[in-house]
């Protein structure tokens, strides 16, 4: 039965060549082999990384993620959640912002969709839509830093995996990439930056954005008083493959063809942070670096 | 501030009446006056600056500010009675204004303003700023023009508050600045302000009130990627120009002054006022279209029709099958069942496989039109049937939803799903979806195992389709929804104003579909954020098809209607004499579609 093939089995094919070999050595052998084992059921590996950077006094910087698994007979269910927010106002008001930013937009979204997960009613999906939730939660995040860092701000960018989706909500110059294990690195955020909307108008150039007297300016981050919407999307994750969130203290130093051979070609994502932070600091450090790098099996 | 606070020994503080970024503004009772009540509006702003430096030339600056306004003396300027600071806040006192401010105007009317009113205001602010503009030594670039700004007062007249003394609170420290007013004009940021800042600022202020689109909420500077007249067609042609030339990227492309401005609005009244109320033009009158041919069958076509090397086979309630020549619409053969026909045919292998009323799935030969074979459900089938993996899937009355193997024609295994199946199933590489007339929504996989159920509150008629990792499919419970594919979980939803039967249509980002609100939508399909929405006469019972950037969608007023697929204005529209439920079928160019009226059209798309 064709379906049951389909199901559950792999066809293998055996060929017979008359050729000798010779086993290769261990660093052959890496260089050759760049596929990963199968790995089942579906998971994420999770390397965080964070600097002050080479000349500010302190960092303003936030991140947080949380990742979980559950398995049995019926189904796997992985969940993550993903978060990095970079805050600006000095010492008071960026630091408070961004961590407060991202530990409420943290707290509603396990309460809202990650209990009702594991809850006793096993199917007991949450009433609202996920992207109502990641809409929700960075109302509250906004709310939140008025309150307590009122003249501060913050960027923040949230990634919110469940199985094969992410849903990512969006304020800022923080950004989400889509790394592919054919060498594609694609920005998947669009930055809030007065630069990059001048760029996309034909009014500066991408070489005249790097120097440009205003390249700090966002014109939508949390903390403002004027009334915006984040951006919102839900795209299919780049499986296998990986998913880069950094603030523009890493993507600012450090070009995207970089970012990718040091996301892909390290024992772990772990160190892969470390090395990004580090290749940072190298270029000059100007401002706080903050990663989250997931690798998708 | 609390009720009842005394402020510099003179300001009672009543109420709170406004609440900026800086501070709050407060309704107060002058007390040097109690024999009667005097009423001002107290504006506080709060200094938080931590350089004690930097907090000393902000109250510097705000006390010159203020300075110069209190020498200002215009009917639409309020008066400035005092100003003072106490520690790290300072306080403005002014004129209280009775009325309301334009961005609580807009949002009472819970639409954009009528035309009439906006050039009324529009010129009354021209007229306040023309006087800042000219004020001596130097002149006033107030800067801070935006709805929230206006009020309008007891008497119907404009008044500017908010002097942009609060500008001096809002830089950010150390680089990086947050918040953009969105009617600020682009050289703005370079510290750039003169005049004509205002006037670009002014088109922006009466561009959300025409449209009823907040700039802020949009990217800076994208004023001409929502043109006013594509969101609201009543405002004239003239006024559009008008606010178009004040919104220029380039400041040397805009009214050099606010004067000419003024001058062009005035120009504007003066011709919408003359001419009596002038409605857009309206597009093509139907009756252009003209069909290549049309059939006559004996009853309503419900059901969609198939295309298939040269002919076109579609079911009717008049329990046959029908096919028809594409290219004249001459009949080829019929084949009668004993019931109606109302599901789209399916064409494999050399045979036209579709269900019927009477409770059976047929296969016939496409050859010769006889019956190769068929299957008996317990229930009419009203559903579609789709073919995969060597078996054929439908639904039916019965509640079952049936896998049929197409070599045995023998059933491998059904679900029962509770209820009626009438959505059509859509088949992915592991699973099939459908809903039912419960209104649940089910996931299986091949072995007919439930991969996961989800629930709407009323009857789900509307095929899902399924793309990118997301089920797409609208419920009788007035909510369209796109469920993740693999967990079932809602990513998102949209709210319509009555239930929807029509199945969806995508096309890359953009997902199309009816709802019996009579409108047609398309939704963002990563967020289901409203691209746009079309209003038809009736209900829209059918299900669009995309083609070459065009929409093609029945409707229970039995029109079918060609949208542009990007803006959803109407490219033509073609009148049947009944309702039409099911999709069209476009092939070479040819738009092939049955209506209740009994008849099969085909039309040049």
């Amino acid at each position: 039965m064709e379906i049951f093939e389909k199901l559950f089995g792999r066809k293998t094919k055996k060929v017979n060549v008359n050729v000798e070999t010779a086993p290769l050595s261990m660093e052959q052998l890496t260089i050759v082999t760049k596929e990963d084992p199968v790995v089942s059921p579906p998971q994420l590996l999770v390397g965080v990384g964070q600097s002050v950077g080479r000349q500010r006094d302190h960092n303003e910087d936030a991140l947080f993620y949380f990742s979980s698994n559950f398995a049995n007979s019926m189904k796997d269910v992985n969940f993550g959640i993903f978060v990095v927010a970079d805050g600006m106002g000095g010492h008071e008001f960026g630091e408070v912002a961004s961590s407060v930013a991202s530990k409420i937009v943290g707290e509603n979204v396990i309460k809202k969709l990650y209990f009702p997960l594991f809850s006793a009613g096993s199917s007991a999906a949450p009433s609202e839509s996920i992207q109502e939730i990641i809409e929700q939660s960075i109302k509250l995040a906004q709310n939140a830093v008025m309150q307590k860092a009122p003249g501060g701000g913050t960027t923040i960018t949230v990634g919110l995996i469940i199985g094969d989706q992410i849903t990512i909500g969006h304020v800022g110059d923080t950004r989400l990439y889509f790394l592919y294990p054919d060498g594609r690195i694609e920005t998947k955020t669009n930055d809030h930056s007065l630069v990059r909307r001048l760029v996309d108008l034909g009014q500066i150039t991408e070489t005249e954005a790097k120097t440009h007297p205003n390249k700090n300016v966002l014109y939508r981050a949390l903390g403002q008083s004027e009334p915006f919407r984040p951006d919102l999307m839900s795209l299919t994750i780049p499986k296998p493959g990986h998913i880069l969130i950094c603030s523009d203290g890493l993507w600012g130093s450090v070009g995207d063809d970089e970012l990718f051979r040091l996301a892909t070609n390290s024992e772990s994502p772990s160190i892969a942070c470390s090395k990004m932070v580090e290749s940072a600091n190298k270029a000059g450090g100007p401002d706080n670096i903050s990663v989250i790098l997931i690798k998708i099996f | 501030m609390e009720a009842g606070i005394i402020l510099f020994d003179r300001y009672q503080i009543q109420d709170v009446i406004g609440i900026g970024g800086m501070g709050s503004v407060y309704r107060a009772r002058d007390l040097h006056f109690p024999k009667v009540i005097k009423l001002v509006a107290v504006k506080e702003m709060i200094n938080n600056a931590p350089d004690p430096l930097v907090r000393k030339t902000i109250i510097q600056n705000f006390e010159r500010e203020a300075n110069i306004l209190v020498t200002l003396n215009h009917v639409s300027i309020p008066q400035i009675f005092d100003f003072f600071s106490i520690d790290e806040k300072s306080y403005l006192v002014l004129e209280y204004i009775h009325g309301k401010d334009l961005e609580a105007l807009l949002s009472d009317n819970d639409g954009p303003i009528l035309e009439d009113n906006v050039i009324a205001w529009a010129i009354e602010l021209c007229d306040v700023l023309e006087y800042l503009h000219s004020y001596k030594p130097e002149p006033i670039i107030f800067r801070d023009m935006k709805p929230s700004n206006v009020m309008i007062n007891q008497q119907g007249r404009v008044i500017l508050v908010d002097f942009g003394i609060a500008k001096n609170f809002k830089t950010g420290q150390k680089g990086t600045m947050i918040g953009t007013e969105g009617y600020s004009p682009p050289e703005q940021y370079r510290g750039e302000a003169t005049p004509v800042a205002d006037v670009y600022a002014l088109g922006a202020t009466l561009h959300h009130l025409l449209t009823n689109r907040d700039p802020r909420i949009e990217a800076p500077f994208s004023f001409s990627e929502r043109k006013i007249r594509s969101i609201n067609p009543k405002v004239s042609n003239e006024l559009e120009i008008v606010i178009n030339l004040s919104l220029q990227y380039n400041a040397e492309d805009r009214y050099q002054n606010i004067t000419d401005f003024k001058n062009a609005l005035l120009s504007v009244a003066k011709k919408t006022g003359a001419l009596s109320r002038v409605t857009i033009i309206k597009k093509n009158d139907t009756q252009i279209i003209k069909p290549l041919w049309t059939f006559r069958c004996e009853d309503e076509i419900r059901g969609s029709v198939t295309y298939d090397n040269g002919k076109i086979y579609s079911g009717s309630y008049d329990n046959n099958l029908y096919v028809l020549d594409a290219s004249d619409g001459s009949f080829v053969w019929k084949f009668p069942a004993l019931g109606g026909i109302v599901g789209k045919p399916t064409i494999y292998d050399n045979n036209v496989f579709f269900g019927s009323e009477d409770k059976k799935i047929y296969s016939i030969s496409t050859r010769t039109g006889k019956e190769s074979w068929s299957f008996q459900a317990d229930g009419p089938i009203r559903s579609s049937v789709k073919i995969a993996e060597g078996h054929i899937f439908f639904g039916s009355d019965d509640g079952y939803l049936y896998a049929v193997n197409l070599l045995s024609n023998r059933m491998t295994w059904r679900i029962d799903s509770g209820s009626a199946v009438r959505t059509t199933p859509f088949i992915t590489k592991d699973n099939v979806f459908f809903g039912n007339e419960y209104g649940e929504f089910f996931c299986i996989d091949f072995t007919g195992q439930i991969k996961w159920r989800f629930k709407t509150k009323k009857a789900i008629t509307s095929s899902p389709i399924v793309d990118n990792g997301l089920v797409f499919f609208a419920s009788l419970d007035s909510t369209f929804y796109a469920l993740d594919a693999k967990s079932g979980w809602v990513v998102w939803r949209f709210r319509m104003e009555k239930g929807s039967i029509s199945s969806p249509c995508k096309s890359e980002n953009s997902i199309v579909f009816g709802s019996a609100d009579n409108h047609i939508y398309c939704l963002e399909a990563g967020n289901g954020r409203e691209i746009w929405r079309y209003k038809t006469e009736h209900q829209v019972s059918g299900s669009p098809v995309i083609h070459n950037n065009s929409i093609y969608c029945g409707s229970a007023d039995g029109m079918l209607y060609s949208l542009d697929l990007k803006n959803g204005h109407e490219r033509w529209k073609f009148k049947t004499d009944d309702v039409i439920s099911g999709s069209p079928t476009i092939v070479n160019e040819i738009l092939y579609i049955g209506s209740s009226d009994h008849m099969i059209y085909a039309l040049y798309a």
